[in-house]
This record gives structure tokens, sequence and C-alpha cells, in this order.
């Protein structure tokens, strides 16, 4: 086992890490950046650097626009350590990882959690089927096999990923079967209410009405307003039933994909005992942190979307905020003026998040769901073994856990956690915040016992 | 690169995961549930829903959206939960 | 006649099982249990229904043990029918596994003492090749150990459920959230009990099974309670198929499939993190013990703080100056749970006598100046 020591060390190469990395570098720190990923770029990013011409005109400029950042890391002097699955943090520092089947353990003067988000989990009748992915799934795997379906298929819910994909695919020649939006008709004078992100958000909102009348131009059905969704299908999807004010539907096809939105990826942050609060806006569990991203007074910081989703743009700001909150602990002081201006930007990209947060607020039957469906995939518990459990007594999610193995899985509860605090706050009827979320201990990712044999 | 999932062999490009590789090739059936014994397949692509489990090369519920293929690599499905390498074949000897 | 209203304070296994024996005997019960993020060490109990090896010091306690495995089929099949839950009991023997011949020998030593003091707990001891027969999975560090025809195991968690759930079908009032500080005792009254939030309760008769809680609220009613903690790490893998058919001391493998791989006994105070050294340490060892499991993934690591009286063995003692009151400090929450049940519940709701001899368990034994305790065993 190594004993090697950074002045920072990264979780993490989406804009946010590789940001703070470049940042970090150029205030002369020592950089190592760890992913779990084969490539740098995080999800967004991904294979951005390799990616043939023909995909990077069908992904559009906010995905080449990674390639500058990517630059800049590379030439940043960081080192980067791929395929590392990270699965212990602690509160000094050390960060414990595993490369190809053997242990190993790095410390750093400081820790930047940069683990990005993941898509929210879309709870629904049938989600469990083959032949059902996140629409983040499928644009990565756009990104990082250039792979697309070869048979019809159906996006469902809302978000601009969702739009944003269907109108990849479109230009990659994929047949959409429909787009089923879930966007409720009244959330757009909800969300102008938001003045300040309105106006900034303008011109989102526009490219998304674009995007959206761009699809409808390509034949594309669009069903507005969608409510009721559930998969059909017994041992495969084979499409999809909902309700457009109130009057059934169903559209046909053997893939669907699924997205309301992404959240953080925060069980690195719960690991290290860090204090989380519910986010009644983002609908989710953000880590507390001071205004440069730093958990308590201990020596981690956590940047980008694993602190509250912002954003590829404003995760990078946050990331370079965070270096610089570091190095000036680090004894370089003159970074007033670098601050000033990347609060500025940070501001410019963050601006639009509440209009966009309202606007794609989703549907409270898609993230607690009726008793029938499942909640945990791994143990294959259903909400309705929640919410008997609440009957019994549990107050929280570690004691359904307890109770009925809801997140004792491989996933660890990553992709059920969000949906058990808001089953349980729903049936006892208080806030989230005070059910809590599940106890997230080491390691943070599966690891073979036999990492640890000699 | 050539690999092969349930003894078909696939070609496939150089650099993609395991997952994305055999999805594009048209594969659906890659492991059924644990308690459930229900069919699933992956769902996040990005290592977080454990949906993708294969047995890779010998070694069981790997998550084959985070591994890049390799040539003459030979995928299975996992079926159930994981049965670890027998190792009694030694003991009926003694 | 109305009927005495019993008051448990702590709904861990511990609590759990003597507010269930006193309610299905008829009694009033109510169960004060601490909300989700509370210590519970019933999540971080290994699991063993074991016999081998207990009370090596004390014959009463091994004797106290054996009969509690005795009556588990009883409560395992009665919470099943009562509640639809298993606990998951499987009592067809268990091993103890040595990885060097002298703590091999010292095992035999200790087992043949308590044969002897206590009888009636017999006890094989195997080389290499023989405990193959029965555990084909050991790797060659393993050079021998002891079998115990009646050791066992269960599903904690599960136990921990069915109880809960058998107190709701018993007709006792569970309250969660409630976190008990204070307790005052009225002559000819009985006890009002407090929690935290203001909440208060009447009862006329008290069990404190409050875990590591304990000892301040046991002042309060004139109970000696001295509980120290140990904290126990364990590892638990993904669900693989069966290949460890008996549970170990270094690992079993559940009804579900996920092998569970323990425990520490650490002397930490009130810190229940794991830590990266014991997690190598745990998956070392039971890689040694069963060297397939290098390809096994663990998927949790546990750490939970268990109570500990300073010689090891529980108390059970019943408060002089306030009658009606009650202290349970134990270790053994699922192996006792069986007799918790039986004859705690009924004893401590007034339903019934003390057992026979039970002032070996009594506190005073830590008040005499010239004993010195260890819990090491």
């Amino acid at each position: 086992m190594s004993d090697e020591i950074a002045d920072l060390v990264i979780i993490g190469s989406g804009p946010a890490g590789m940001a703070a990395a470049c940042e970090a570098r150029s205030a002369g720190l020592s950089v190592v950046v760890l992913d779990e990923q084969q490539a740098i770029g995080g999800q967004i990013y991904r294979r951005v650097e390799t990616a043939p011409s023909s995909l990077l005109e069908i992904l559009g400029k906010d995905y080449t626009a990674g390639q500058k950042l990517i630059a800049e890391f590379r030439s940043s002097g960081a080192r980067c350590i791929a395929g590392a699955t990270v699965w212990n943090v602690t509160t000094e520092g050390v960060v414990n990882y595993v490369t190809d089947g053997h242990a190993d353990e790095i410390s750093g003067r400081f820790v930047l959690l940069a683990s990005g988000a993941m898509e929210r989990p879309f709870p629904i009748q049938g989600w469990t089927l083959p032949g059902v992915m996140g629409a983040g799934a499928g644009q990565i795997m756009l990104k990082g096999a250039g792979a697309v379906p070869a048979e019809p298929v159906i996006l469902a819910g809302c978000g601009p990923l969702l739009y944003l994909l269907a109108w990849q695919y479109i230009r990659a020649g994929v047949k959409i079967a429909a787009v089923v939006d879930t966007t409720k008709r009244s959330a757009l004078f909800s969300a102008l209410r938001h003045f300040v992100g309105a106006v900034k958000g303008w011109r989102d909102l526009l490219k998304g009405i674009k995007l959206i009348a761009a699809i409808r131009r390509h034949g594309v059905p669009i069903y507005s307003g969608a409510t009721d969704l559930a998969i059909t299908g017994i041992v495969r999807a084979e499409g999809i039933d909902f309700k457009i004010a109130g009057k059934p539907q169903h559209v046909a096809a053997s893939l669907v994909l699924l997205h309301q939105g992404v959240v953080p990826n925060t069980q690195l942050s719960w690991s290290t005992g860090a204090k989380h609060r519910w986010d009644d806006q983002q609908l989710c569990w953000q880590p507390e942190t001071d205004a440069n991203g730093r958990l308590g007074d201990s020596v981690i910081y956590v940047a980008g979307d694993s602190r509250g989703i912002v954003g590829a743009n404003a995760s990078a700001v946050q990331g370079r905020l965070a270096a610089l909150a570091m190095a000036r602990q680090l004894g370089h002081a003159d970074t007033a003026a670098r601050v000033r201006r990347l609060l500025a930007s940070l501001q410019r990209y963050t601006h639009v998040r509440p209009f966009l947060d309202t606007l794609y607020r989703p549907q409270q039957k898609n993230r607690i769901p009726d008793d029938d469906v499942l909640v945990c995939r791994c143990e294959e518990v259903t909400a309705g073994q929640i919410r008997k459990y609440v009957e019994l007594g549990c107050k929280g999610p570690n004691q359904t856990k307890a109770f009925g193995r809801c997140g004792m899985g491989p996933c660890q509860g990553r992709l059920c956690g969000l949906t058990v605090t808001e089953v349980i706050a729903q049936k006892r009827e208080v806030d989230p915040s005070e059910v809590g979320y599940y106890r997230i201990r080491p390691p943070i990712k599966p690891i073979l016992l036999g990492t640890f044999a000699e | 690169m050539t690999i092969s999932f349930e003894g078909k062999n696939l070609e496939v490009p150089a650099g993609i995961s395991v997952a994305s590789a055999l999805l594009a090739g048209g594969a659906r059936d890659f492991r059924s549930s644990i308690v459930g014994n229900a069919p699933r397949a992956p769902y996040c692509m990005m290592g977080v829903c454990f949906e993708c489990l294969l047995e890779i090369d010998g070694v069981p519920a790997r998550q084959s959206c985070l591994i890049t293929v390799r040539d003459g690599m030979k995928i299975k499905q996992q079926l159930g939960a994981p049965e670890l390498e027998d190792i009694n074949a030694g003991v009926n000897h003694e | 006649m109305s009927k005495e209203q019993l008051t448990v304070v702590g709904g861990g296994l511990v609590g759990a099982a003597i507010a269930y024996g006193a309610a299905r005997k008829g009694a009033k019960v109510r169960v004060l249990d601490q909300g989700d993020a509370a210590f519970r060490a019933s999540r971080g109990n290994f699991g063993l229904v074991w016999l081998s090896s207990k009370g090596g010091g004390m014959p009463r306690y091994a004797r106290w043990t054996r009969d509690a495995i005795r009556q588990w089929p009883e409560l395992h099949k009665e919470l099943l029918e009562v509640t639809g839950v298993d606990s998951g009991l499987e009592q067809n023997g268990g091993f103890w596994l040595g990885f060097s011949e002298k703590e091999v020998e010292k095992r035999a030593n200790l087992l043949a003492k308590i044969h002897d003091e206590v009888g009636d707990i017999p006890f094989q001891m195997m080389d290499h090749s023989e405990l193959k027969q029965y555990l084909p999975g050991i790797g060659p560090k393993v050079v021998g150990g002891s079998f115990g025809a009646h050791d066992g195991h269960a599903n904690p968690l599960m136990l921990l459920r069915a109880l809960h759930a058998g107190l709701n079908e018993k007709g006792a009032e569970v309250i969660t959230g409630a976190d008990v500080v204070d307790l005052q005792h009225r002559e000819n009254s009985g006890f009002i009990v407090t929690a935290r939030d203001g909440q208060s309760w009447k009862s006329d008769r008290l069990v404190l099974a409050a875990g590591l809680g304990i000892s301040k609220l046991a002042e309060k009613v004139g109970l000696y309670a001295p509980v120290t903690t140990t904290r126990g790490q364990v590892l638990i893998t993904e669900r693989l198929k069966p290949f460890i058919p008996y549970p170990t001391n270094k690992a079993r493998q559940t009804q579900e499939g996920s092998v569970q791989i323990g425990s520490t006994s650490e002397d930490v105070g009130f810190d229940d993190r794991t830590t990266t050294d014991k997690i190598e340490w745990l998956a070392k060892r039971a890689v040694d013990t069963f060297p397939s499991l290098a390809n096994a993934r663990l998927v949790r690591a546990w750490g939970a703080l268990r109570p500990l009286t300073p010689d090891g063995y529980p108390i059970y003692q019943a408060s002089e100056a306030c009658p009606g009151a009650y202290a349970v400090i134990c270790h053994s929450g699922v192996t006792l749970a069986s007799i918790h049940a039986s004859a705690i519940g009924p004893w401590m709701s007034g339903l019934a006598e003390a057992p026979e001899e039970f002032e070996t368990f009594r506190s005073e034994r830590f008040l005499d100046p010239n004993a010195s305790f260890t819990n090491d065993h």
C-alpha cells in the first residue's frame, strides 16, 4: 500500500473536479484526481476527447464545450487515476480506493468530493423491466459508444435532458415512437413567479420551446401533461400506459427511456457523517457546506452537482472556488480578484435554477408511488411494504431497512433512498427532513473481499 | 474485436463498455433478480444501479457498464445470486 | 380490577422480548423506543443462537443460556404463527474455527471445564479434515475447531421485526421516537416516565432495557446498572448461493444468502463508526477461513455499540427502593430472546416469580470493592 500524500485529492473528473484541479494546480498545489470511469469528463463530457466528429455534431455545442476544460485539465499537471473505485473517505482526508482489484490509499491535505449527479429514480409500475432505462443512460450510450437504439423508442418524463436527447436521437436517425411529457400544464405559470430566473431563463425556455417544436416538426407525437404512467410488459417492456386529461392512452415500443431530472450523488458526503438538509425546491438531500463547499470544519469540500444541482458550468465554477479556498489555507493568499470574477459567473449560471426546478418539478406520483410499485430494486421491496413498516412504528429509513431489507442490496440505497424518505414522510405526514436518510457507511461501493488478501 | 455472450460471438468496437456492446448487439436478457427471479437489464449505465451485473471471464456479478470490452472476453448472464467458484473440487479427492 | 401497566424503556431485542413475554401473558404493556438514529445494538448483533463456551466463569449463566437455546424453537414457531415473520432460526449445530493449535487447545480446555461444571453441554473437537466434511469451503489456515450440536443462528433483524409485530398482535402499545430522559417514583402511585419532547406516561411497573442509555435512568429509581460498551464491526456480503452450511464464529451465511463476517470487539467508547483497518482485518480473516469469499463483494460494513456489564454477564435486577422497577443489561439479545420472553417478561410484569438462583445476576456483585472484573471471555 502506498502512502502517497497530495495537497488535494479530488474524487470525480467531471466539470467540478477538473476545474478544481486546474485552479489548484495554478495555485501550485499538488493534485490527484480519482475517477471510477476509464475516461475523464464525468457523465456530461463523457468521451468528448475522442468522440468522432459525426458524434460531436449530433451531441451539440454544450457537449463540445467540454473539450476546452479537458484540454486545460490535461495540461494542468494534475495526476489522474482512472478506473478507481473509491470506497472510503475519512474526515482526516484519507481516501481508500481499488484499481484493477488492488487496494490502495492516498491522503489529501484536502479532499474534494465531486461525484456529480445521478438520474432521479422514476419508480412506476414496470420500471424494473428490461427495456426500461434512464434517458441519461441512453445519452451515455450515445456518448460512450456512439450507440443508438435500433428500434423505436419512447421518451417519458420531464426535464431538459429528455427533450435534448429526443433532438439528438432525431439527428442520429433514431425513430421516436412518442415523447410522453409529464410537465404539468400549470407549471410554467408557477415557474414564471421566479422573476429573475425567468428573465435570465427565458433563453433556456425558448431553447426548450424550439427543441420541442423541432421534435414535433419531425413528426414525433408529443403527449403533454401525461399522468399515471405505467410500463406494460411481462418479461420485457412492451410500451407505456398513461393518461392525458384523465383519458387512457397507450404507446407501444420495446425501449422506454425515463427521466425526471437529476439529483446529487450524496453517498460520499453522507458517509463522512456530514449534515445534510432536505431541499424542497429540488426534492433531494444536499450536504450542508459553507460558501466554498466545506463540510463543517473538516478537510473535505464538495463542489458541483453532488452539492446541489447547478449544471456543468456552475459546477466548474464551484470547483474553482473550492480550490481557491483550500489554496488560501495552504498559504496562497492573493485570490480576491479571481474569487470576485468567479462569484459573478456563478451567479450568472445559477440564476435560472429556481425557474427550471419549478418548471420541471417531478410529479408527486412519479416520486411517491402506489403500494404495488417496487421501490427497492435490489431487495424488491414495494412502497406498500414500507408503509406497513411505518404502521409498525418505523420512523425513518434505517428502521424500514432493518425491518424489510430495503436499501440493503448492492446499489446501497442509491436507487431507493429518496423514494423511501418521501414515502415515509407522506405516510407519517411530516416533512422529509424529519424522516432523514440511510446511514451511509463505507464501503460506499461494493468491493471484493479478496482485494485485501495478500 | 470479438467477445462472446452466452456462447455466441459478437463483433464489437473497441473502447466501449460491455453493457453498451451487448445492448447495441440486441441483448436484453442480462440477469435475473435474486429475490423474485425477475428479468433485469441495465438501467443507469453509470455504475449506480447494479442492474447490469454479468459473469465476466469467470467472475460473477460484475458491473458491465463500468468494464471495457476486451478481445476474447467471455460473458454470461448472471442468474440469481452469484455462485462462488467451486472450491469443493479439491475436497472430494481427500 | 384494572390491570397493572408495565412500561418497558427500550424497544431493542432485549426490551421487545421482555415486553412480548409480558404481553402474551396478558399484561398491559407499553414500549418506549427511540427514533431512527438510535444506537441500536440489535442491528449489530451477529445473529448466533449460541451456547458453546458461554458461562466459563458463571455456571448459572451457562444453564440460563442452555435453557434459552432449548426454548428458542418454541418462540420461533410462535412468532411465525402470530406474525407471519420468520425469525430465521436454524439449530443444526455450529462451529468454532481456530487458526492455531494453541488456540484450539485452549478452546478444548474451556469447553471441557464448562461441560464438567454445568453438565449436558457436549462438544466435539475436530481437526482440519474432519471440519472439511461439514464445511467443505474452509481454507488450509483453519487447523481445527469445535462443534456444538446445540448451536445455531437466527436473523436478528427479522427477530426484532417479529417481536414488534407480535407486540402489535398482543395489544401492546409501542411508542417510537420516545427518548426517555426522566423517571420519577411516587409512593403508591407508581412511576412517571418523561421523554425529551415533554411527553410523559404513568406506569405501575417499569423495565429499563435501554442498553447504553440505562445507567442514568436506573439511578433515578434506585437501581445500580453499570454498563460499558464494546464496538462490534461486522461485514456483510452481497447475497450468494448457499455454500456455508453451518454458522461459525468467523462467518455465517444467512438465509437470504449474504455472508456475515464478524466481529470485532473494541473498547472505543461511544464511537460507532467503522474503521478501515478493522474492515481489512475482517475481510482477510474471512478469506483465510473460506478462500472463495475472495470473489464475494462486501456490500456493507457495520459498527454497532453493544452494551456489556463489567464482567460480561447479564444484570437482571429488581429495585428495592422503588418496587416495580427493574433493570436489564444483556449482551446476547438474540440467544436469550426466548427466555427473556418466557421468564423475564412474566417476572417483571408481576405475573410470575423470579427464576431460581437469580440473585447471581444482581448488580450488587459489582459493588464488592475487592473484586476485579473482566469481560474478555
